[in-house]
């Protein structure tokens, strides 16, 4: 039997529809010069002013905090902290749809694909710290050789310092110490909602290109976004989910910019991707540079790591279909912590370029304290191309500062310090490995390695 | 006011020295004053900045067979003329020539504390055992080279003494000595990445920077044939220390392995034992560290005689951002003091 439509049946339907140049994430950025205690909590000359009691309270509604404490530390103070857990970026949704960090208070709305405007309190992260959740915190120097390392010795910093109920599991603790760090970056965020941006920068959204468009002669590359999801204290969130559970899925990038992936854990201080990083993704930023110019950016692909080999099996797999879905030529896959991870990325390479595509892979070495030794824990002969953003076990030795903010002893136990980490003198003798994102894997800054 | 000459001394064995060939090669470390053979075109490049002040010579076949004492009988000869720098060489291809050469030269730094460099070709032997130790130039596979490589090996030379500060292989010409540097490159990591992998797409050149290492790959040892008379380790990456952590394991990057006795425990209780790891979460490992040591169920296959006995020792290290380099003797010194201590196999848990 055959269908035949009448002609009059077949209406032409014209949609008023926007190119997508024309939608799209605008991102006004406020340069934040200083930060400091007020009166009020507002945004004047571009300084940062907080009313401390007010921030307190807010935190201080969660019952699992026995009490919080707020310090700031600016670039070229002679401060410390330690030991840190997540640094965040304060965001607020101006227009369009959802909340910053989708799914932690807001929980049927998605973010940042369409239309919208988000602004964003440049030069100000809120860093949680407290007493130690887990060995694997990090330390930030606001002075001297320590601050080279870290992009967080160049913000001015928030610092809400936990103190949790006692006896409390660290499981529990974890969760409320991140809580805290995104309700305190959301309080600041509003701050902003009114304030005129010093500079706006837009990034379109992403549809797959035509076939027949101009952008189909040029090669269209995925972001291929690992996460770690280990286990508790090793998890990352996708809009409130913990990305242990998922199936790799596609994003697009500007949703990152709006608190879409959280962090929620405690790996190794140099390489973890904070939720700072996930806000202001680097690879995403670099991929938008060029897109439409030398490469056309067709979005991201979010994978998780789990840790046993049926699962990494499974996902990578599955990442390699959405990757073909999507019509790519070129990947770009990022590794978030080390050790076991890395087989997760070589799995990705593998596959990635037995389909022909090709890959670049991002990562960090730990080659030990001379750099002799094999940086890596799993390789395969694809990784052809791989970014490495440095050895994180080299050793530094960083002087005393006038202030420490929250638990100096702490360094003889986390990742990066060792027994006697800590001197007399109060200085500090560490590998970079305990640094805040001193050798990130989204090649967040400009260390690398090189073959002596 | 003119320069004080640098003072040099050469290493060459006694082919090179004239003495004779493969029918010399046992000769024993002596000494000539100034430049001999090689040494001659050496002295001349220098152009006055440096000069070989005395040539130490050895036999290829007694050095290669007496590496210790040839090298303590050279460096008491050699220290008297207080040198300034030690040049080696170069080698080519011969493999003990270039072994001698990279011992001289790791020797003299170590015990003199001065500069030393030599050259040979990049498959020489001598390149992959003491490249760590020294500088060494590249050169083709016959002393034909020698023309060609003795103004690099000269100018590096007075390069070393005079500044003391060496660049990277690519731009100073010596074979990688294996050490990865941190440095700060001109652009983050993520702009170099897209670049790349434009090049990449493209077709076009494009240099990683990290090549992949060559994989170690362990053979299994054979089965075990009969377990019920078989003596079993247990042997753990994941932490697992008596409550207190009392010798100090690190949470990461190991710097040790410990073991204890487990000759009277037949079950890890939380609160007497409990993970160092800073690596995964502890929560459970301290509620029951069976779970990452099993020593309960060990204990049980022993008690039904599934196997013969379980060693009173357990070892554990911490495989958390460890080195390779690290594991790799750890490994090989815990196999060493099993085996010696006669146990058939071992149960290896990571976390």
């Amino acid at each position: 039997m055959s269908i035949t439509f009448k002609e009059n049946e077949v209406k032409e339907v014209k949609f008023e529809k926007k190119t997508s140049e024309e939608i799209g994430l605008k991102l006004g950025k406020i340069k934040i010069k200083n930060a400091k205690f007020g009166e009020k909590s507002e945004i004047l000359n571009r300084t940062l002013i907080i009313n401390l009691e007010e921030l307190r309270s807010l935190l201080l509604e969660d019952k699992n905090l026995k009490d919080v404490d707020v310090k700031i530390a600016r670039p070229g103070e002679s401060k410390r902290i330690i030991p840190i857990k997540d640094v965040i970026e304060p965001r607020v949704k101006v227009s369009g749809s959802g909340k910053i960090f989708p799914g932690f208070f807001e929980k049927s709305e998605t973010v940042g694909i369409g239309n919208g405007i988000t602004h964003v309190l440049e030069g100000v992260a809120v860093v949680t710290s407290g007493r130690i959740v887990n060995f694997q915190e990090g330390l930030i120097y606001m002075n001297g050789p320590g601050a080279c390392y870290s992009p967080f010795s160049k913000t001015n910093n928030v610092v809400i310092v936990c103190t949790p109920v006692n006896g409390m599991d660290k499981h529990t603790h974890e969760r409320t110490v991140r809580l805290a760090g995104l309700k305190a970056a959301n309080y600041l965020g509003q701050l902003g909602k009114d304030i005129e941006p010093d500079e706006n920068e837009f990034y379109e959204y992403l549809p797959f290109p035509k076939n027949n468009s101009s952008y189909s002669l040029i090669p269209r590359v995925v972001f291929v976004h690992m996460l770690l999801s280990q286990g508790l204290l090793h998890d990352t969130y996708v809009y409130g989910i913990d990305a242990k559970g998922i199936l790799p899925t596609i994003i697009s990038p500007t949703e990152l910019m709006d608190g879409a992936i959280v962090s929620g854990n405690c790996a190794a201080p140099c390489h973890k991707h904070t939720t700072y990083h996930q806000l202001n993704n680097p690879i995403v930023e670099e991929l938008y540079k060029r897109h439409k110019k030398d490469l056309y950016f067709v979005g991201v692909v979010l994978i998780n790591e789990r840790t046993d080999w049926s699962s990494i099996e499974l996902a990578s797999s599955y990442a390699v279909n959405l990757v073909k879905l999507m019509d790519a030529q070129g990947a770009i896959i990022t590794e978030d912590g080390g050790g076991n991870p890395e087989t997760i990325l070589m799995a990705l390479c593998k596959k990635l370029e037995k389909e022909g595509i090709k890959t670049v892979l991002v990562t960090d070495e730990y080659a030990g304290r001379d750099g002799a030794s094999q940086g890596l824990a799993d390789v395969t002969v694809e990784a052809d191309a791989v970014v490495t953003n440095g050895n994180a076990n080299q050793l530094v030795t960083l002087p005393p500062m006038d202030e420490t903010i929250g638990e100096l002893d702490t360094i003889d136990i986390i990742t990066g310090g060792h027994n006697g980490s800590l001197k007399s003198d109060g200085s500090i003798e560490m590998e970079i490995a305990g640094i805040m994102g001193s050798t990130c894997e989204l090649g967040y800054s400009n260390l690398t390695t090189r073959l002596r | 006011m003119s320069k004080k000459k640098i003072r040099v001394v050469h290493y060459i064995n006694q082919f090179f020295a004239q003495i004779g060939g493969e029918e010399k090669a046992n000769i024993l470390p002596l000494m000539k004053k100034g430049p001999v053979g090689p040494g001659l075109l050496l002295q001349k490049l220098f152009n006055g900045e440096a000069e070989i002040i005395a040539t130490a010579i050895c036999g290829d076949s007694y050095f290669a067979e007496n590496i210790e004492e040839a090298s303590k009988k050279l460096i008491s000869l050699i220290t008297p003329y207080k040198p300034d720098a030690l040049i080696a060489g170069p080698a080519f291809s011969a493999g003990r020539y270039g072994m001698a050469c990279g011992a001289i030269c790791k020797a003299v730094k170590q015990k003199l504390n001065i500069p030393t460099l030599t050259a040979m070709h990049p498959e020489n032997p001598g390149v992959e055992s003491y490249r760590k130790y020294t500088y060494i130039l590249p050169t083709t596979t016959s002393a034909k080279g020698f023309k060609e490589v003795a103004p690099i090996l000269s100018s590096f030379c007075l390069k070393l003494c005079q500044s003391g500060e060496i660049g990277f292989p690519e731009e100073e010409g010596y074979i990688p000595q294996g050490f990865r540097v941190n440095v700060w490159a001109n652009k983050r990591g993520a702009a170099r990445a897209v670049e790349m992998l434009v090049h990449k797409i493209k077709g076009e050149e494009f240099k990683t920077e990290l090549p992949m290492p060559k994989f170690d790959r362990v053979s299994p040892a054979p089965a075990i044939k009969d377990l019920s008379k078989a003596v079993i380790a247990l042997v753990t990456t994941g932490g697992i220390v008596p409550k207190g952590n009392p010798d100090r394991l690190e949470a990461h990057n190991a710097s040790k392995y410990l073991k204890y006795n487990i000759a009277k425990v037949t079950d890890l209780k939380s609160g007497e034992y409990e993970t160092a790891h800073g690596g995964y979460d502890p929560v459970y490992a301290n509620d029951d560290p069976d779970r990452i040591l099993p020593l309960d169920a060990a204990r049980e296959l022993e008690k039904e005689g599934i196997i013969g006995k379980l060693f009173d020792y357990y070892y554990v290290t911490v495989g958390n951002t460890t080195a390779v380099a690290s594991a790799e003797r750890f490994g090989k010194s815990i196999g060493e003091e099993l085996k010696k201590a006669g146990v058939n196999g071992v149960i290896l848990t990571s976390t």
